[in-house]
């Protein structure tokens, strides 16, 4: 045991080291720690919607943040979104028991003829390390299964995704077809993807262009809170 | 042997590559998210235009219509068997023109990333993808592919799954990847370690670079990355023409061809030898490439407040390589108490 000293025993940490702890172990993308301090935090009386907010979300926006700034890049992130979807597994059924509050809803997806996935999963990640409910639709959607997706889900929010220059037009194809149908107000649509810019998401009518999956997110919180105020208004 | 496009760069101090495929593709009617490399047995009236439009702006390497023609890709369109088949026509077409053309010209084989993360952070093994870089490697030889061409690559492992599979066909090949992502690939790859990497390969590129990506500004900064290196290999320039722009139903890349020419004589005095572009670059902008190319002496290694002068900022402070890498670090590990 040459390395006894290096060991962290996490059920003896207080609650405050422990939440550092966490956010350190989700940087680090160590799933095992993390739902082994979910369940400690669980077992200290604290409500699955803290432990999401104060621990998994605070550790997450971290990681977000370094991601943004190119301190981190996609096999860290994904790594980091691993260890959150372990402590997330545990939250989930207890979040839906305690009817804790909701942040949002998003329907996300690649258009038709693109299969790179790559930053859609990780917008889908970050936005579920957000406390998002993410129904991932996959790759290759036509505007009819956007739509389904979006009868059935009834989300906030409709996340679009395309790498190509050969198959980012075809999200205009589905925004125009929202409008026809009437429906367009009703979501807030954010695009992304590598070719994409600010100018390209209004010329096609979106509400917002997101440059990676920690401004989607930012980008997500704002509308939703711009959108709940209009409704209270 | 000697192949083809060693010989030329023995001949030539600088040589010049093709454009867009897409927005080329685009502008003859290919429909968005429809899969271009159909069109190699639909549409080869199309395909061969194509060619010859870059071949008659002066280029003297183009690549073929075969980037997503990988089985990963094609199984989105219920293809995934017909790898071999478009991407051994995409070379057949290609090696028509070529043979054709009034210079000499490389038909270059396209192979594109099949878009799958591979293990241990995704599913793809190396196993799988060297499988299916072998057989559309296989496919353009049968072709006719002078030489094979894997780009807009971020990760390492698959880049080398791909020179794996091109020394299983036995055939020369080049190689770029995109560095989108503050001077890095998507997966914080440098330009530094992808001028390491190449060098520990078994089977090296005859050539190898950056291509696409986020500007022409940003892809100089990763070639002079490869040069700071001291890397004596041939290097690659394929940048966009600017950014994308959604004008009246079709993508329009905003560089102009004058701007192009500066970029192209930008990187050759960067230290590129095989200069193109890549989106938006259309035969126009080929053209005026060229004929900077031909007509201006090639120069000193830009500073990079001449690059972002002339061709716009960067799109990060730093790019992971250098000194100039005072910039943010990765934070501690975990904490010991």
């Amino acid at each position: 045991m040459s390395d006894q000293e290096d060991d962290i025993i996490l059920a003896e940490l207080d609650d405050e080291e422990l939440v550092q702890q966490m956010f350190d172990d989700l940087y680090d993308g160590l799933r095992e720690e993390i739902e082994e301090a979910v369940n400690i935090l669980l077992s200290r009386e604290w409500a699955p919607y803290r432990v999401l907010t104060e621990a998994l979300v605070g550790g997450m926006t971290i990681v977000g943040q370094d991601f943004r700034d190119g301190i981190l890049f996609v096999p860290e992130v994904l790594l980091a979104a691993n260890a959150m979807k372990g402590g997330m597994a545990i939250l989930k059924p207890l979040l839906a028991e305690t009817g804790a509050p909701r942040v949002g809803g998003m329907v996300i997806g690649t258009v038709k003829g693109d299969i790179h996935d790559i930053g859609k999963n990780l917008v889908g990640m970050m936005m579920e390390g957000a406390g998002f409910e993410v129904e991932d639709i996959g790759i290759n959607n036509s505007v009819e299964a956007y739509l389904a997706a979006m009868e059935e889900h009834k989300p906030e929010i409709l996340g679009m995704s395309a790498l190509l220059t050969t198959t980012m037009p075809y999200m205009k194809v589905v925004i125009d077809t929202m409008v026809e149908q009437g429906i367009r107000d009703e979501y807030i649509v954010l695009v992304g993807g590598a070719p994409l810019n600010e100018e390209f998401g209004k010329a096609i009518g979106a509400d917002a262009y997101c440059r990676d999956a920690a401004v989607a997110v930012e980008t997500a919180k704002e509308h939703v809170a711009r959108k709940h105020n209009q409704a209270t208004a | 042997m000697t192949s083809p496009l060693q010989t030329l760069l023995a001949e030539r101090d600088w040589l010049l590559a093709d454009g867009a495929t897409g927005t080329n593709l685009f502008n003859m009617g290919l429909g968005p998210g429809d899969p271009p490399e159909f069109w190699n047995v639909d549409e080869p009236a199309k395909i061969t235009a194509l060619y010859k439009s870059a071949v008659d702006a002066g280029s003297d390497i183009f690549l073929t219509n075969s980037f997503g023609g990988n089985a990963a890709r094609l199984k989105l369109h219920n293809a995934a068997k017909r790898a071999g088949e478009l991407s051994r026509v995409s070379a057949e077409i290609g090696r028509e023109v070529a043979d054709r053309a009034d210079h000499k010209v490389i038909v270059a084989g396209s192979v594109g990333p099949t878009g799958e993360i591979m293990v241990p952070m995704g599913q793809l093994t190396h196993a799988i993808a060297v499988e299916m870089f072998h057989e559309q490697a296989e496919g353009l030889k049968a072709g006719g592919a002078d030489v094979l061409w894997v780009e807009t690559i971020s990760a390492p492992e698959e880049y080398a799954a791909a020179a794996e599979a091109f020394a299983l066909a036995d055939m020369p090949w080049c190689g770029t990847m995109s560095f989108d992502t503050a001077g890095r690939t998507m997966m914080g790859y440098t330009s530094a370690d992808l001028a390491a990497l190449v060098e520990k390969l078994p089977n090296p590129p005859l050539a190898y670079g950056a291509n696409c990506g986020v500007g022409s500004s940003d892809l100089l900064r990763t070639v002079q990355g490869f040069t700071a290196t001291g890397s004596e290999r041939p290097i690659i320039a394929k940048g966009n023409a600017g950014i994308p722009k959604y004008v009246e139903g079709h993508i329009h890349y905003d560089g102009t061809p004058e701007l192009m020419a500066d970029y192209a004589l930008l990187a050759r005095d960067s230290g590129a030898r095989i200069i193109g572009g890549c989106c938006g670059t259309m035969p126009e902008h080929l053209r005026c490439m060229r004929e900077a190319l031909e007509t201006k002496p090639k120069g000193s290694q830009p500073t990079l407040e001449e690059i972002s002068a002339k061709l716009g900022g960067f799109s990060s402070a730093t790019d992971g390589t250098g000194d100039n890498e005072a910039g943010p670090t990765r934070r501690n590990r975990r904490r010991k108490t």
